[in-house]
């Protein structure tokens, strides 16, 4: 397989003109991503290769003596941690005994309890359990951590960072993060010196958003530890394990530091979970020919063995990696399920920058979207990926109306929400004061008002002004030197009189004294109150059962930027137009009593529909019906054509109304007009449902094409035969107005007055 | 392992700073009832105060037992134990586990450290694990033969 010819394009002899279409597709986003070619022997396969082991055991006395083929005395590291920490002795041997497609089946079927199948998988070795995933499809896999995930509730992961290390910034964001949903922040920094004020403007910024937000600085083992020690963060995340031991080593670590780290975080009271992904071991070069799977399986079981009780997996920084090969984005979902079998809370990647593509980009998303896990994203970038110091997130800042109008569309909770623009400035400027004021208090170079005012209207760290990055970090390296705390935050927030930031982040401190949130998939939910796989474990037992968004959260789910609102059709549709205005000009259409055949052959009826300057003042695209009616009637005008203006009350049908005024136009011609702009020019003697001319696009009407039906209308009223007015085609006016017209209409049929025959209208433009 | 001894007969309902506020303590013996925002307005709250204690880990780890959780309720009594262990100690251990920077010798100490100078029985073994383990895979610290 890894030694054919690799499929490229261009056969001998062929001509080198390539196709239109193929040029096309050439530049296509998706074109720019990295795609390999497997290569099993050296680990560049995901899940299905020939060089993983067969999975086997044997225990004796207590004591796992063989392990997936391999004897205890033949052992890595790895091997025996797992052996002795991760594998229950007591049931492996019957785990074991049940075939992998059985197991996967107690995975995907919704009525076998969770709890059954996190016992069977308790006794699994690592090759039995990629054996598992490998009879399961994507969809199976879904299915399986819908019911698999440990906390019942969703919830989402971002990151909030600055280009520029500003912490300001960072404070900035991450009170928006937190305002919008996001259940956990971290942050990381260039220049590694700056962490402490990262690590403040965090944990300051995510309580003003919202408290209970958990926040966390990645930086090296034991200094991410001294800064969760001082109570500047919150949990911890960036624990790596990998799958070979060799790696493992050069990462400077063994499955014993890290379970002592593990102990070490739990004895401060400090969340802390694992990190691994697939991927890591065949980029640092050292897979062991083993595929990219089986290897991410021994890190789960060590994060399992380590009694650490969570796990950020699903590639995490080497998505590349996986993300260029066969099936590589089934086996990162593959690895979520397993750690969520395992019974560790899972953050589920799709947290670094994977695809140029966004059709790709959504398609990964989905998998840990649409069944939710316990961190849909362990990282979602709230700020823009320019500013992202983990190198950029599968999903930014700028993707917020899209993750938001996903959960609407498919009645799922990826943890977010649509937040009204004044609530975001709000909580960006308190934020930056609150940061502002502590900095103040601490002796720190200041911060000064227009950099709040900045930071709380800017998307990005360039639309700040700079900051003197020397004197900051001397303001950091105080900051160590004093020794400065958490409860030294909490005294600073008070005594600048942010009392409720400063609540927060205490309540934050006193959790620790508590523990509650060392177990498993632990955070704050809404009332303050620590919500983990304890107190709200996953209950998914098929339609019907489980998590799913009901009552206030899915009123909140359902609202976007923006939505037509039949109560406000014409003010809630905004941005989906070019603005305007109403031209300044007032239509005044005075009822003349009943309409009556008109006489005169040079003349044209004007028919408008029952809401028609009424209930409406603009067309769909905000075109004031002002300026539609006086163009009309100045195109007729134009040719020597007089016109007269009817109101059709019976009917809110465009065929209906024009005919209607077809039927009274003295010409035998009419143009009938629908309040959201939709035209259509008629004849008296033809059937009801057809027509001279129809428009039927409204958003494609502008002033001159309403011109130019006034006079086309006018042409036929004389007898000639015009060319019909060219009209656009636009493939995107469905799914950008075709909902809005339907309410449109909707509205328009209240005013019809079923027993009512035309009216005449007197036309005045103010 | 003599779990059972150490295991609360009924564990306690989640979450413990919820429901039983009354059985937590600080390490300085105050209550967490007693870690009001006002008694941090009014200089009663330290650092020291912000600190979770061996009993609540105990506590706590009888709750993850109680849902199964085996090797979570290890690693909160591990940390039990770690509580009495000074932070800078802590990091220093932390780093002597890391490959090739301790001999066997240096890791027995530490074990014995442990043990003997915190009771931590448990962390001491998984010290004594290492060195075993360490030794048999080849990544000792080899400065002292």
């Amino acid at each position: 397989m890894a030694n054919g010819p690799s499929h490229t394009e261009s056969a001998p002899g062929r001509t080198k003109r390539k196709s239109l279409r193929t040029q096309l597709l050439e530049a296509r986003p998706v074109n720019r991503d990295g795609f390999v070619d497997e290569w099993p022997e050296v680990g560049l396969v995901a899940m299905e290769s020939d060089g993983d082991p067969r999975p086997s055991i044997r225990v004796e006395s207590g004591v796992v003596v063989e392990m997936d083929g391999r004897l205890r005395a033949e052992f890595d590291f790895i091997d025996q941690f797992i052996a002795d920490h991760a594998i229950d002795v007591a049931t492996a041997e019957q785990s074991m005994a049940v075939p992998p497609d059985e197991v996967a089946r107690r995975i995907v079927d919704a009525r076998v309890p969770r709890a059954e199948v996190v016992a069977l998988a308790r006794g699994l070795t690592p090759a039995r359990l990629l054996d598992v995933m490998k009879t399961m499809n994507v969809v199976e896999m879904m299915m399986g951590m819908q019911k698999m995930r440990a906390r019942r509730t969703t919830s989402n992961q971002a990151h909030a960072t600055s280009g520029r290390d500003n912490p300001l910034q960072i404070a900035a964001d991450a009170a928006e993060g937190a305002l919008r949903g996001f259940s956990e922040l971290e942050t990381t920094l260039g220049i590694v010196r700056y962490a402490p004020l990262a690590a403040l403007g965090l944990l300051i910024g995510a309580q003003t958003g919202r408290p209970g937000v958990l926040t966390q600085c990645a930086l090296e083992e034991a200094t991410e530890l001294e800064l969760g020690m001082k109570g500047l963060t919150t949990y911890a995340e960036t624990i790596s394990v990998y799958g070979t031991e060799k790696v493992f080593v050069d990462g400077d670590d063994t499955p014993w530091s890290k379970a002592f780290l593990a102990s070490a975080y739990a004895s401060r009271g400090i969340k802390m979970r694992f990190t691994s992904g697939t991927g890591s071991e065949v980029q640092m070069g050292n897979a062991e020919g083993r595929s990219m799977l089986y290897l991410e399986i021994r890190c789960i079981l060590i994060a399992k063995g380590a009694g650490v009780q969570g796990l950020q997996n699903g590639s995490i920084s080497c998505i590349g990696v996986p993300g260029a090969v066969p099936s590589g984005i089934r086996a990162v979902l593959a690895e979520n399920l397993v750690a969520s079998t395992l019974d560790l809370e899972c953050a589920s990647g799709n947290d670094q920058s994977f695809s140029h593509s966004d059709m790709r980009r959504t398609a990964r998303g989905l998998m840990q979207l649409l069944p939710g896990t316990d961190f849909v994203c362990s990282g979602y970038s709230s700020v823009p990926n320019s500013d992202n110091m983990f190198a950029g997130s599968n999903f930014d800042a700028t993707d917020y109306d899209d993750w938001n109008v996903l959960q609407r569309d498919l009645k799922v909770d990826g943890g977010l929400r649509h937040v009204p623009e004044e609530e975001i400035l709000a909580v960006r400027e308190k934020a930056a004061r609150a940061l502002q004021a502590v900095f103040e208090s601490f002796g720190f170079p200041p911060i000064t008002d227009a950099e709040v005012e900045a930071v709380t209207y800017a998307h990005g760290s360039e639309d700040l002004p700079l900051r003197k990055v020397v004197e900051d970090l001397k303001a950091a390296q105080s900051m160590t030197e004093r020794g400065i705390t958490g409860l030294d935050v909490v005294k600073a927030l008070e005594a600048q009189g942010f009392r409720d930031v400063a609540e927060a982040v205490f309540n934050m401190l006193r959790q620790r004294v508590t523990g509650d949130l060392l177990h498993t998939a632990a955070i704050m939910d809404a009332h303050g109150e620590p919500l983990s796989a304890v107190n709200d474990p996953n209950d998914y037992a098929g339609p019907g059962t489980g998590f799913r968004p009901t009552g206030a959260r899915w009123e909140e789910l359902k609202r976007l930027r923006y939505t037509t609102n039949a109560n406000n059709p014409e003010t809630t549709g905004g941005g989906q137009g070019p603005a305007v205005g109403t031209g300044g000009r007032v239509l005044t259409l005075d009822e003349r009593g009943p309409a009556t055949p008109g006489t005169r052959s040079d003349e044209v009826v004007v028919a408008v529909s029952p809401a028609f300057a009424r209930f409406f003042t603009r067309t769909i695209v905000d075109v004031p019906l002002a300026e539609v009616l006086r163009t009309v009637l100045a195109g007729i005008e134009e040719e020597g054509v007089s016109a007269r203006v009817v109101r059709v009350l019976s009917s809110a049908d465009l065929a209906f109304i024009a005919h209607s005024g077809a039927r009274l136009s003295g010409s035998g011609i009419s143009v009938g007009l629908l309040a959201r702009g939709t035209t259509m020019i008629h004849q008296r003697d033809l059937p009801r449902l057809s027509s001279l001319e129809l428009f039927p696009q409204a958003p494609l009407l502008d002033l001159e094409t309403f011109r130019k039906i006034g006079r086309n209308a006018a042409r036929y009223a004389k007898g000639d035969a015009p060319e019909p007015v060219p009209v656009r085609n636009d493939f995107m006016a469905r799914p950008r107005y075709q909902a809005k017209a339907a309410v449109l209409q909707l509205k328009e049929t209240e005013f019809i007055e079923a027993r009512r025959a035309p009216i005449e209208l007197a036309v005045s433009f103010g | 392992m003599s779990r059972d001894a150490q295991r609360p007969s009924k564990p306690l309902s989640y979450p413990l700073g919820k429901h039983h506020p009354e059985r937590l303590h600080t390490p300085t013996g105050k209550t967490l009832e007693a870690m009001t925002f006002q008694a941090v307005l009014d200089g009663r709250v330290t650092a020291e105060d912000l600190r979770i204690t061996a009993e609540t880990l105990q506590l706590q780890a009888g709750i993850a037992e109680s849902v199964g959780r085996t090797q979570l309720a290890g690693n909160f009594r591990r940390a039990g134990e770690l509580t009495a262990v000074s932070d800078e100690r802590i990091l220093q251990i932390y780093n002597a586990l890391r490959p090739g920077a301790s001999t066997c010798d240096e890791l027995l100490a530490i074990a014995k450290e442990l043990e003997e100078q915190y009771g931590a029985k448990s962390s001491a073994a998984l010290v004594r694990e290492a060195a075993s383990v360490y030794k048999r895979r080849g990544i000792l610290s080899d400065s002292h033969g």
